[in-house]
């Protein structure tokens, strides 16, 4: 099962080799990782996507709290969160497929950010699946290129 | 003031008196300002050896052992060690050169990434990039290496920081925010563990490496004492309870003795203190280990906790602390009928030597414990020797047996000996190592010979890697390969040629007047004990099987 933690660093040179190394020695699979710098610049926000049972899931958790640059692990899998990707996708399109393509694009509220002869750029935030179905309704025209960002999530607030 | 006499100031805070290290370029401020300090600089000859020594420094002083390395190949010549320590959770502070900041990244000459490559293998590690922090990261190296589970920190020196003029002083002030150190269990849980030993029957204390960091001897024996309760250890945990202890029941795992591991696999209540599972005492099998008993489990690394075996009460906190809140809550549990059955695995199953007047190893150990001091230090190297002294070395107090137990490193003994007198100068220290063994750090002879430590080494001399062999022998059908020590040299003459004085034994007649002379010998003696190639450690748990299936019983 995927389990998504917000992992809280320390924002120096080296810490997330400390980070993803403690996941390949210990054999954990990272499904994937976002980071960036927090509200406050001397911390960075990990959002680390990982597959693994429970007793793996707690396992990860103190192995990472046993790193002295990491200083907060919140496993988000059981919360209520508002989680999203970005996904930056190039499609074939022609005269033909031209307007079923951004057809498809509007039902998913994607934005097109780019447009060549032969190919249209498209930007779309949503949560993984979102962006695994609009991804699976491109690839009969022509997946060229697909960039993701991993999964980022925020708790919702309490009231 | 320069960096390098800033770095020496700080270590002189931490109370630091011996660094074992080896020079090189890029520390020539630092070997420069050694001269003018307190701190006194043990020269090993080479950077394992340095390593090794400020672990065995540590094991026997309960001080953070200081080793101090050049750039480069200095550095990673010290991996193997730093490994070693942090697999036994000894405190060490890394002092490593590095090549100047604005070299740093160039491949320049003797530059590695060393803290890179130790990521795995320290607690925590600096690369210093401002004099000015030199007083904080000593002071924050110090305390996690030696706080909570405690274990190595590496310090990255760049040469033009040791050289840097500082003129303003810097603070010393941690600015460690995450960092926590579990001391007091959950009082709630304790109560439970109180219960749980009320209402077993079949109880036993499993305890280790964790029982001799923590300082924990007393409360152990209070509960072991009051409740009657049976105990093993580890091999990291020997000591923790005097092995003529009537409560002991010897080391549990592979090498251990069959009443150690049958009452774990027995009981119905297994007390896991300062422990790992490791699968050395588990045979890898956690989900077959101890599988009658509800088990409790106290470390204060919440890390190991759930990651081998399930704990039914988890106990995260300082052992010596929770035993002590244990003790006051204890109702005795009704144990009589399982010391019956313990004092008959005992009887039925004890350990056996062959006593057929030949110069076997046990002969020799029941000899040193004869004549040593009965507080002498007994450092080991690693293989059959190490199993022999596990099982039959009478080891009476925490901090008297320094063995490398997780990484289990050959050539480990005889700078870990050096470290050990040097922190113990009164002390008898006896190195038992191999013919294997010793020759992976033999160069620390001369070490010993410069600084005149009267370590005693018994080297068991049989020819061969026993212990590879003895597996060969055992389950490859004495298909013996790339076992042979052909090669070897007249050791007698090479402890000469250091000028330490060298004695051989073939026979066990010769035993005692030769380990007496030995002893009484001012400085050190390197004695070849030649013994032969088919000595086994028995009994043993077949690799891969239940730990109850020992062969040898």
């Amino acid at each position: 099962m995927l389990h998504t933690l917000a992992v809280l660093v320390e924002n120096h040179p080296g810490v997330l080799m400390r980070v993803v190394g403690l996941f390949a020695r210990r054999a954990y699979n990272i499904d994937s990782l976002s980071v960036c710098q927090t509200e406050n610049p001397g911390i960075s926000r990990m959002t680390i996507v990982v597959s693994g049972d429970d007793q793996i899931i707690e396992q990860v958790s103190k192995q990472l709290y046993k790193l002295v640059v990491v200083h907060k692990v919140t496993d988000l899998t059981n919360e209520t969160i508002v989680d999203r990707e970005l996904a930056l996708v190039r499609v074939k399109v022609n005269a033909e497929t031209r307007m079923e393509v951004l057809q498809t694009v509007n039902v998913f509220r994607g934005r097109v950010v780019d447009m060549g002869r032969s190919n249209v750029t498209v930007e779309i935030t949503g949560d993984g699946e979102k962006i695994d179905a609009f991804v699976r309704s491109m690839r009969p025209y022509g997946l060229l290129e697909l960039v993701r960002t991993g999964t980022i999530a925020i708790l919702r607030s309490d009231n | 003031m320069n960096g390098a006499e800033i770095l020496l100031e700080a270590l002189e805070q931490e109370e630091v008196e011996d660094i074992f290290g080896y020079p090189g370029a890029v520390l020539l401020a630092l070997l420069d300002a050694l001269l003018r300090s307190k701190i006194r600089h043990i020269l090993v000859r080479h950077e394992q050896g340095a390593i090794h020594a400020a672990d065995g420094y540590a094991r026997v002083s309960s001080k953070t052992g200081v080793c101090l390395a050049t750039s480069g190949p200095g550095a990673t010549n010290l991996v193997t060690g730093i490994a070693n320590a942090y697999m036994d959770s000894i405190p060490v502070v890394i002092l490593t050169g590095q090549v100047s900041t604005d070299l740093l990244g160039t491949d320049s000459f003797q530059e590695a990434d060393i803290t890179g490559i130790t990521i795995p293998i320290t607690k925590h590690s600096y690369i210093v990039k401002d004099a000015r922090e030199l007083p904080r990261i000593v002071k924050e190296a110090f305390f996690i290496a030696r706080t909570g589970r405690p274990g190595p920190v590496l310090i990255d020196l760049p040469k033009d920081i040791l050289n840097q003029i500082v003129t303003k002083a810097a603070s010393s002030k941690m600015t460690l925010k995450s960092y926590k150190v579990f001391g007091k269990g959950n009082i709630g849980q304790i109560e439970e563990f109180a219960k749980s030993i009320a209402k077993s029957t079949r109880p036993v204390i499993y305890a280790g490496g964790g029982i001799v960091t923590a300082g924990a001897t007393k409360p152990l024996r209070a509960l072991v004492e009051k409740c009657n309760i049976p105990v093993v250890t580890t091999l990291m945990g020997l000591g923790c309870i005097p092995s003529d202890h009537p409560n002991f029941l010897g080391m549990a795992g592979m090498h251990g003795t069959v009443s150690a591991n049958y009452a774990l696999d027995d009981c119905d209540l297994l007390i896991a203190l300062g422990v790992r599972f490791d699968d050395r005492v588990t045979s890898g099998l956690g989900h077959k280990f101890a599988t009658k008993a509800k088990i409790v489990h106290i470390d204060i690394d919440p890390a190991e906790i759930g990651k081998v075996v399930r704990a039914n009460i988890p106990i995260v906190g300082d052992v010596h602390m929770v035993l002590e809140e244990l003790v006051s809550r204890l109702t005795l549990p009704k144990v009589s009928e399982w010391w019956e059955q313990i004092h008959a695995w005992q009887r039925d199953f004890p350990l056996r030597y062959e006593q057929d007047g030949r110069l076997s190893p046990q002969i020799i150990l029941g000899c040193i414990a004869e004549i040593a001091r009965d507080d002498a230090i007994i450092v080991t190297d690693v293989g059959q020797h190490q199993m022999w002294v596990a099982q039959c070395y009478p080891i009476t107090y925490p901090r008297q047996l320094v063995t490398s137990g997780g990484l289990g490193t050959m050539g480990f003994g005889l700078p870990a000996a050096v470290g050990a007198q040097i922190a113990k100068p009164g002390k008898n220290v006896v190195l038992i190592t191999g013919d294997g063994s010793i020759q992976m750090t033999i160069q620390e002879l001369a070490t010993i010979a410069q600084h005149r430590l009267p370590v005693k080494i018994v080297l068991m001399n049989n020819g061969v890697l026993g212990l590879v062999r003895q597996w060969q022998k055992m389950f490859y059908e004495e298909r013996f390969s790339e076992i042979q020590l052909h090669a070897n040299p007249d050791f007698v003459k090479v402890a000469e040629a250091y000028g330490i004085k060298g004695m051989r034994v073939t026979t066990a007649q010769e035993v005692k007047p030769c380990l007496t002379e030995a002893m009484n010998h001012p400085g050190p003696v390197l004695i070849d004990f030649v013994i032969s190639p088919d000595e086994v450690v028995l009994p043993m748990v077949v690799p891969g099987n239940a730990i109850t299936d020992m062969l040898g019983r």
